[in-house]
């Protein structure tokens, strides 16, 4: 196997906000740290990020979400990607998600939920602590 | 070893799991298989070696063009209209990687919005990983795949700017050209070789204005080149574009999807009546053994033992460095067939 082979994102952006500054923001600093980052774009809903997830062969899911709608998006993400066996990918969130939803969250399989104006380097370094660990099945 | 001697139980449990995912139709054993495609994982090869028998069924179509053209944009609208009409499809997207950190942003998925939403194209997005001889190589065989597992129609999007990038486009079975009004594109063709490869020339961004003389410019180019044109360009006539047509479109409103879908049609069938397909098809094999060849005597050359061994030797027979090179090159032509009986000396 590789080594050094890029480690590869998907950051998806579940639901109706239309904002994607911080998505993009995160996507940028992951591409300058050589991670291969495929970016969804907007409005997309549980299924279709983890189909995408599972055609491009990601090791790391990172959403997005400023909607409010978290608590009913995220945990069906988890729920698809346990469903289709792929639960060995990596998945955090970040956006607008109040401390004790987090909590929740982290509780239901998310490996992280970074809180608004986390520094992009704390979120680097955490996939690239992470996804050593979880090599795929 | 042929195709017919190949057994499964002969493989290492993982390339086995990931076999009979494809052979089941899982989109995730196909995806796997692609990422040890990319990886340079050598677990790749004998799934490739199985599959090899399914594949020829599907159509190649490439895509090219500058940057922001519209490429994404029409693929959504050509790979959704191919869904619909009942064929399965997928999208191989081919972006540059950053020279600098080694990484990539992958946007194509942003664009296919219409094909994600209301049909089951599969995308897969690939970075050049800033290799271009290997780029080729990798999407030859992501593309070969993805023809094993049963789709139909397969695009193949890069961006026309360097030459490898644009030989991956035109390795497919039709090439189709994304041009604006904007920004001098019709130059830039030029210049990047795109008017040489292209079957099918899309005049993208209709909506704002200048399309339709962009769209005669081209055909004032293409028209000098078809005049220009030797009667005889020996065995690699076949392998030139026949009849290359122009299409003007406006993929962010759809218009011209159809049309361009027709264009591609009647540009295949023309070249299955006329043996174009075939060759090209041979053509792409011929130069897949060619990188494969290159790629494994490059490795052989720096790496192998024997060879500073074989120097050694000859230097103490008397044999120069340019007499032994000659000789081995002769030695390695003369077995370019290795289902023929060797050529003497
Ligand atoms: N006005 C106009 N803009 C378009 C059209 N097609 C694509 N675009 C826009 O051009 C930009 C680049 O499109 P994209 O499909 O990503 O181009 P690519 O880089 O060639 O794949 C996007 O902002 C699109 O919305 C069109 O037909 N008309
Ligand atoms: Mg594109």
């Amino acid at each position: 196997m590789n080594a050094a082979a890029p480690i590869r994102v998907l950051i998806g952006k579940p639901g109706l906000d239309g904002h994607d500054r911080g998505a993009k923001v995160v996507a940028a600093a992951l591409r300058d740290r050589g991670m291969e980052v495929i970016y969804t774009g907007l409005h997309r809903t549980p299924e279709q990020i983890v189909d995408a997830a599972e055609q491009e062969d990601v090791q790391v899911i990172g959403l997005s979400i400023l909607s409010g709608s978290h608590m009913e998006l995220l945990p069906r993400v988890r729920e698809l990607l346990v469903e289709r066996g792929l639960d060995h990918v990596l998945l955090i969130a970040g956006g607008i998600i109040p401390l004790e939803d987090a909590r929740v969250l982290e509780e239901q399989g998310y490996a992280r939920v970074f809180g608004p104006g986390t520094p992009t380097a704390e979120i680097v370094a955490f996939i690239e602590d992470h996804v050593r660990s979880r090599p795929r099945p | 070893m042929t195709a017919g001697q190949l057994r499964p139980e002969t493989l290492p449990e993982d390339t086995r799991r990931i076999l009979e995912g494809i052979e089941e139709g899982r989109r995730g054993a196909l995806a796997r298989a692609i990422t040890w495609i990319e990886n340079g994982d050598p677990r790749a090869a004998p799934l490739l070696d199985f599959l090899q028998p399914r594949t020829g069924q599907a159509w190649r179509t490439g895509i090219t063009g500058p940057p922001g053209a519209g490429k994404s944009t029409l693929v959504d609208g050509l790979t959704r209209y191919w869904s619909e009409q009942g064929r399965k499809t997928a999208l191989l997207a081919v972006d540059p990687s950053s020279p600098f950190s080694g990484g990539a942003l992958l946007g194509d998925r942003v664009r296919l919005d219409r094909a994600l939403e209301q049909t089951d194209v599969f995308v897969r997005s690939m970075a050049n990983r800033g290799s271009l001889g290997g780029l080729a190589l990798a999407t030859g065989a992501a593309a070969d795949l993805l023809d094993a597992f049963g789709f139909e129609e397969i695009v193949l999007e890069t961006v026309g700017v360097g030459q490898a990038e644009v030989d991956i486009a035109a390795a497919a079975d039709v090439t189709v050209v994304v041009l604006t009004p904007a920004s001098g594109d019709g130059v830039q063709a030029m210049k990047a070789g795109l008017m040489e490869v292209g079957d099918v020339f899309v005049v993208n961004k209709a909506d704002e204005g200048g399309a339709e003389r962009l769209a005669a410019e081209l055909e004032q180019m293409l028209a000098l080149r078809q005049a220009q044109r030797e009667p005889d360009e020996g065995p690699d006539r076949q392998l030139v574009p026949e009849n290359p047509r122009i299409l003007v479109a406006s993929a962010r409103e759809g218009r011209g999807i159809e049309a361009l879908a027709g264009a591609i049609e009647e540009t295949r069938r023309e070249g299955m009546a006329s043996g174009r397909v075939p060759a090209l098809r041979e053509q792409r094999a011929l130069m897949r053994v060619r990188r494969l060849l290159a790629e494994g005597l490059r490795a052989a050359i720096w790496e192998n033992r024997r060879l500073r061994r074989g120097v050694r030797k000859a230097l103490a027979r008397g044999e120069g460095p340019d007499a032994f090179a000659r000789r081995l090159l002769q030695a390695i032509f003369n077995r370019l067939d290795p289902d023929e009986p060797e050529e003497p000396a």
